[in-house]
């Protein structure tokens, strides 16, 4: 599943490489390239790979391309949403004793802490279990980290670049989401960082894309709930996006937007709605004081919606059967809560959950009426929203099946919430 | 808007908190006949219904035996008679009154044959007993959404400007829709707790094609939690007052502007609450209650739009307690709506919403007299108006007063038709000068209409003089309408879009609801006495002209027999096709002319009947449209039978038309003012105008015109066109290929059908005899409006 498609550039790669995604044509491969003979770290490295790994000339001269067209080293993407930064870091693997020791001590010490650490600060994380080994991009292998860290700590971040000396590597930043427009000057005039600002929604789709073509091992990267009707029977099962278009992709972060896509270049955006991941931690922390998504999520975890929303059955004493509305169909979100006793009666942990409930059928119910607009019935969701949120996926997915008679297929991807953050590394390796 | 909610809350806000005494004449009228009633019973709101009758007099007309005319001098005797007609009665209060009210309904039913009471809404079933004991009647509970739908339908077909679009900073708040012959398909999103989207495609079909749980009660439920407020009224207070910035996170919060490439404004919301995501910092309840009330109206107004298009349906009704007559949730439903659908379509609220499920239900218990089959008119002088009860503005009014809201509807004696040659009825909008909108010509038309109040109270009198209490009752009258003019001032919207058509409407409800049927009755007689004796006279005075100089006296004749100065009204006129029409008159004549008349007396009778003589003369066939029943001092159909009578002894021209049918008297369709209002004719009298609408027919649209005199007083008809209209009328157009239409008349009607165009030739004649009227057309007073069209070439005017 891994290799199926995404390579286009053969002539540029060699036999035993990994093939990646590339560039789509080989006019798109300059700008960043033209800096490399200022790289310390990078041109050894391609010429010792380059060395023991080509007989020929004409090899030869395809691996001097290839480096030159590498980017020096690190190679970060960022995606800075409304509540989130999510950083993607290659951790190069293969890095011989030469380079090591031409390697500035910058770089270094910014290699090692991230890849030592598991969090950083009092709030950034490493998401281990996310981490891609053995990975081979551009000609060279090693591991992506996947980080990420709240977007009001970017002051903390920006400072630790600047402490870091992060500026004095000449290299460049490839960042997307809102974030990237909002905070450029800052990033210029506290880290000395320019910015190579990118669509999120290109990144998205880009970083998608690319990271469903490389993962092969451990589990799938995409997957689905069998039997989502029945809470007994449902299991997660690993899903194979061949032939993934048309597809419907929603993207919950603290908004949502919802992508119509084609082809790997050819999408649209449907439409969106403000009642997303932000909603929902935004009405959790209003209601039951706390202040994370993971004890919003953990509240929610073990609270009753059913306390707070009106069902049907509340209503009609059973099914609505005149319009075909089962009993436990959700008629009132948080319904009940008009009665004063009512809200007397129920805990944070209920109200956790309704708030959960809601926003997440909220977003099925408008995901479905798009797909039936767009006539597409495979729908993926990112997002950090779903970020271990089982509660939220297996509700979607139990959502999309139930209302469209088992016609539309909720799909769910490991890497939920850092496809912006790819699709901008990306773009600093293979600028499109 | 400011001051809507001021009207009557003084006098009832300290009285109604523990007991309330309801007073018969003003609420749960005409209990005594009343049967088949209906009940809905929403979380604060009870909407009753029932059916009964009312009797009221009818002004109507008899010629006298002509063998015994010493009997009297009069020309034909006038009498009063009772008349029984349907009515429907709808009446909201708070559910805290749903007692008293049973009690005060029980002590009232007097003779009853009921034993049902059909319910319907979330608290049916909560007061079933109660009503059970209290009513002594069996309560049959019936489905919400078919009587929310049922409801819908009756109110799109029978009331006109029943649906209007919410536009906050217009000048006016109201923009009313005609309404559309073919009221199918449609969508309706109901806005209760939760949110029902149901497509409706005939009277009996209809499907809930959709829904979602966040609605109003996620509204009342969510912000109650949040912001410990615990009425829902006073929720949507503090969200008028909130600043939603400063709890969602914007585009421009994530972007530090707009997200160009999309084309997102940086004022977008990105996420709801977004920003409340912090331990933090605190917020307060009116910036939550408002950042709430988007989220919700913008999340319903998404899905709606989502449903429209899946279904390609462009016409969206927004109903449901969340929407009722509250401006701020209309405001945010519309606001989105055009967002997401980038103005494609508009949302649409409905005036009688809140008594959709009344109706329906009171429909379904009334399946077996099949009122459906009926058309029904609002009546003015019995139901409130939009937002007689403001909740928004002073909620804490609403709280207390409990407010009765009230609908009544009169069944009308014929049914309307639409108008089998009518090209596009849903184009035709009758008053174009909507004066919800021009507040200048508003402020006119209602001083005058308070001015000439006086002279109508006192001409009410005076048409019963053998009745004591007319006295009594015209003031009633003069309370009552005086009441519903100042009310318009502060809600021009009430009762749709104010035009001096509904201001007259409005007049002749409030007299009859006094039992003035016909105040003008006697001042027609003797004016129609007077003109007929200067007939013959006249006639002859005109062949002695010769015929070049007879069509011009003839039309002279029709625009101004009273007016004295007529000599110093000089050619060219302010609009002159006199030479086109001159010419046109050499040639071939007419087929068939479609006369509508108006005044009675010297109007009728020395104006159109000579130019009606002059057509016969020529071998064109006349059809002369006169108004069914009485209104004002316009010549009813029965009048105007008796006087072509009379007139058709003293002229042998008349007279041979008549036996040769080749001279019709037709009825408009329009049989008493009050009820034909909506689709026929509609009468207006006005500080000494009277501006009475003639219904016209035809191919096309409508037209109206006339001016004209009574005898003391200038009088000022016109007449508006409404797409629907009399069957006969119609038929009689049709089969003898009517192919000139003459209309007199002058007054609003001139000036708001303007640019209204017949299919068929058109003669229009009228004398601006209203200064500001004359002003506004860029005139002086007297200036006279002759304009001939043909079907090629447009109204000059």
């Amino acid at each position: 599943m891994a290799f199926n498609g995404h390579q286009r550039d053969d002539d540029i790669i060699d036999e035993d490489e990994t093939p990646t995604k590339q560039p789509r044509s080989s006019k798109e491969m300059p700008g960043l390239c033209r800096n490399e003979p200022n790289n310390e770290a990078a041109a050894p490295a391609g010429r010792a790979t380059t060395d023991r790994r080509t007989s020929n000339s004409t090899a030869r001269h395809r691996k001097d391309s290839l480096k030159k067209s590498r980017p020096p080293f690190p190679w970060f993407g960022m995606d800075i949403g409304g509540t989130l930064v999510k950083l993607v870091y290659f951790e190069p693997k293969d890095i011989t004793a030469e380079e090591e020791q031409e390697e500035v001590e910058n770089l270094k010490s910014i290699r090692r802490y991230l890849t030592s650490n598991t969090a950083y600060g009092k709030t950034g994380i490493r998401d281990v279990h996310l981490e891609l080994q053995d990975l081979t991009l551009c000609g060279r292998t090693g591991n992506l980290h996947f980080i990420r860290f709240p977007t009001h700590d970017l002051p903390a971040f920006l400072q630790m670049g600047r402490n870091k000396h992060f500026s004095s590597l000449h290299t460049t930043l490839c960042a997307t989401g809102g974030g990237a427009y909002k905070f450029e000057s800052d990033f210029r005039t506290m880290a000395d960082l320019e910015l190579h600002k990118l669509d999120e929604l290109d990144c998205l789709i880009r970083g998608v894309l690319y990271i469903d073509s490389v993962v092969s091992s451990g589990p799938s990267e995409c997957y689905y709930f069998e039997n989502p009707t029945d809470p007994d029977r449902c299991v997660q099962r690993p899903y194979t996006l061949e032939n993934p278009y048309p597809l419907l992709l929603v993207n919950i972060g603290s908004g949502v937007s919802i992508l119509a896509v084609y082809s790997e270049n050819n999408y649209k955006r449907v439409t969106g709605t403000s009642l997303g991941g932000g909603t929902f931690l935004g009405l959790c922390c209003l209601l039951t004081g706390c202040s994370t998504f993971e004890e919003a999520l953990e509240m929610a975890s073990q609270g009753e919606s059913t306390r707070v929303d009106k069902l049907v059955r509340d209503i009609y004493g059973g099914d609505y059967e005149r319009f075909g509305l089962p009993g436990w169909a959700v008629a009132s979100s948080f319904g009940n809560m008009m009665s004063k006793e009512k809200r007397e009666s129920v805990s944070k942990e209920d109200l956790a959950r309704a708030t959960l409930v809601t926003i997440t059928n909220n977003i099925g119910s408008i995901t479905r009426m798009c797909a039936l607009n767009e006539n597409i019935e495979r729908v993926v969701f990112v997002g950090n929203f779903l970020r271990v949120n089982t509660l939220s996926m297996k509700l979607l997915a139990y959502a999309m099946d139930y209302w469209s008679k088992g016609q539309l297929k909720a799909l769910f991807l490991q890497h939920e919430g850092y496809f912006g953050a790819v699709g901008a590394l990306l773009e600093l390796l293979h600028p499109s | 808007m400011a001051e809507c909610g001021r009207v009557d809350s003084s006098t009832s806000r300290h009285t109604m908190d523990k007991s309330i005494t309801l007073p018969p004449d003003e609420i749960f009228r005409n209990l005594e006949n009343a049967k088949r009633f209906a009940i809905d019973i929403g979380g604060s709101l009870t909407k009753l219904a029932y059916y009964s009758t009312v009797q009221h007099k009818v002004a109507k007309v008899r010629s006298f035996d002509h063998t015994a005319k010493a009997a009297s001098d009069k020309l034909y005797e006038i009498s009063v008679q009772e008349e029984v007609t349907a009515r429907l009665h709808f009446i909201k209060f708070e559910n805290a009154y749903i007692e008293t009210c049973l009690d005060f309904i029980k002590d009232h039913l007097v003779n009853t044959e009921t034993k049902v009471i059909k319910a319907t809404g979330g608290g049916a079933h909560k007061f079933k007993e109660l009503i059970e004991k209290k009513l002594g009647l069996k309560v049959d509970k019936e489905d919400e959404m078919t009587c929310l739908i049922k409801g819908c339908n009756f109110v799109l077909r029978n009331i006109p400007h029943e649906a209007f679009v919410y536009a906050k900073h217009a000048d006016s708040e109201f923009r009313f829709q005609t309404t559309h012959p073919d009221i199918f398909p449609y969508l309706l999103v109901n806005i209760g707790s939760g949110v029902s989207i149901v497509k409706v495609e005939s009277e009996d079909k209809f499907e809930r094609i959709g829904g979602s749980s966040i609605g109003g009660g996620t509204f009342w439920g969510l912000g109650a939690l949040l912001t410990k407020t615990k009425r829902f009224d006073e929720l949507l207070q503090l969200a008028s007052k909130g600043q939603h910035t400063s709890v969602d996170m914007l585009v421009k919060d994530i972007y530090g502007g707009s997200y160009g490439s999309l084309g997102l404004t940086g004022d977008l919301i990105a996420s709801s609450f977004g920003k409340s995501a912090t331990a933090e910092k605190e917020f307060s309840k009116e910036d939550m209650a408002k950042s709430l009330l988007h989220m919700i109206s913008n999340d319903i107004g998404q899905l709606a739009c989502l449903y429209a298009k899946l279904h390609n349906l462009s016409r969206v009704y927004f109903g449901g307690f969340f929407i009722r007559g509250h401006p701020v949730t209309m405001h945010t439903i519309t606001y989105s709506i055009n967002f997401f659908t980038k103005g494609e379509v508009q949302a649409l609220f409905l005036r009688h919403e809140g008594y959709l499920g009344a109706i329906g239900a009171f429909l379904k218990g009334a399946e077996e007299d099949n009122p459906n089959q009926y058309s029904w008119g609002e009546n003015y002088a019995g139901s409130s108006g939009l937002m007689s009860v403001s909740p928004d503005m002073n909620p804490m009014q609403r709280a207390r007063s409990g407010t009765f809201d009230m609908l009544e509807m009169d069944r009308l004696e014929r049914q309307l038709v639409n108008l089998p040659l009518l090209q596009d009825p849903s184009s035709y909008i009758p008053d174009t000068v909507d004066l919800t909108e021009d507040a200048l010509a508003r402020e006119y038309w209602l001083y005058c209409f308070e001015e000439a109040l006086d002279g109508v109270v006192k001409r009410a009198v005076a048409s019963q003089p053998d009745m004591p209490e007319a006295a009594e009752r015209a003031e009633k009258f003069r309370q009552k309408y005086r009441h519903k003019l100042q009310t318009l001032r502060h809600q021009p919207f009430a009762y749709g879009s104010l035009t001096v058509r509904s201001l007259l409407d409005t007049r002749e409800h409030c007299l009859n609801e006094f039992n003035f049927p016909d105040p003008y009755s006697k001042i027609k007689q003797r004016e129609n006495d007077v003109a007929l004796r200067y007939y013959q006279k006249a006639v002859k005075s005109l062949e002695k002209l010769s015929w070049e100089e007879r069509q011009f006296a003839l039309v002279r004749g029709v625009l101004a027999v009273e007016l004295k100065h007529f000599y110093l009204v000089k050619r060219p006129w302010l609009v002159d096709c006199y030479d086109q029409w001159f010419e046109r008159i050499k040639g071939p004549p007419h087929k068939c002319a479609l006369f509508f008349v108006d005044n009675s007396g010297v109007d009728i009778i020395l104006g159109v009947m000579p130019f009606v003589r002059e057509l016969l003369s020529r071998g064109t066939e006349v059809v002369l449209a006169s108004n069914s029943g009485p209104a004002l001092n316009d010549v009813t159909n029965g009048e105007l039978q008796i006087l072509t009578e009379k007139i058709a002894a003293m002229d042998s021209v008349i007279q041979a038309g008549l036996k040769e049918d080749r001279l019709t008297l037709v009825q408009s369709g329009s049989s008493s003012p009050c009820l034909d209002l909506r689709f026929g004719l509609l009468i207006i009298l006005i500080y000494g105008f009277a501006l009475i609408p003639m219904m016209f027919l035809g191919i096309m649209h409508h037209l109206f015109i006339v001016v004209k005199k009574s005898l003391g007083a200038s009088v000022t008809f016109s007449f508006v066109f409404s797409s629907r209209l009399d069957k006969v009328l119609a038929t009689v157009v049709r089969e003898r290929k009517t192919d000139l239409v003459i209309i007199e008349g002058m007054g609003r009607a001139i000036h708001t059908n303007y640019y209204a165009m017949l299919s068929c030739e058109s003669l229009k004649m009228a004398v601006i005899k209203n200064s500001w009227l004359a002003d506004r057309l860029g005139g002086k007073l007297f200036s006279v409006v002759f304009n001939h069209a043909t079907r090629t070439n447009k109204l000059r005017m």
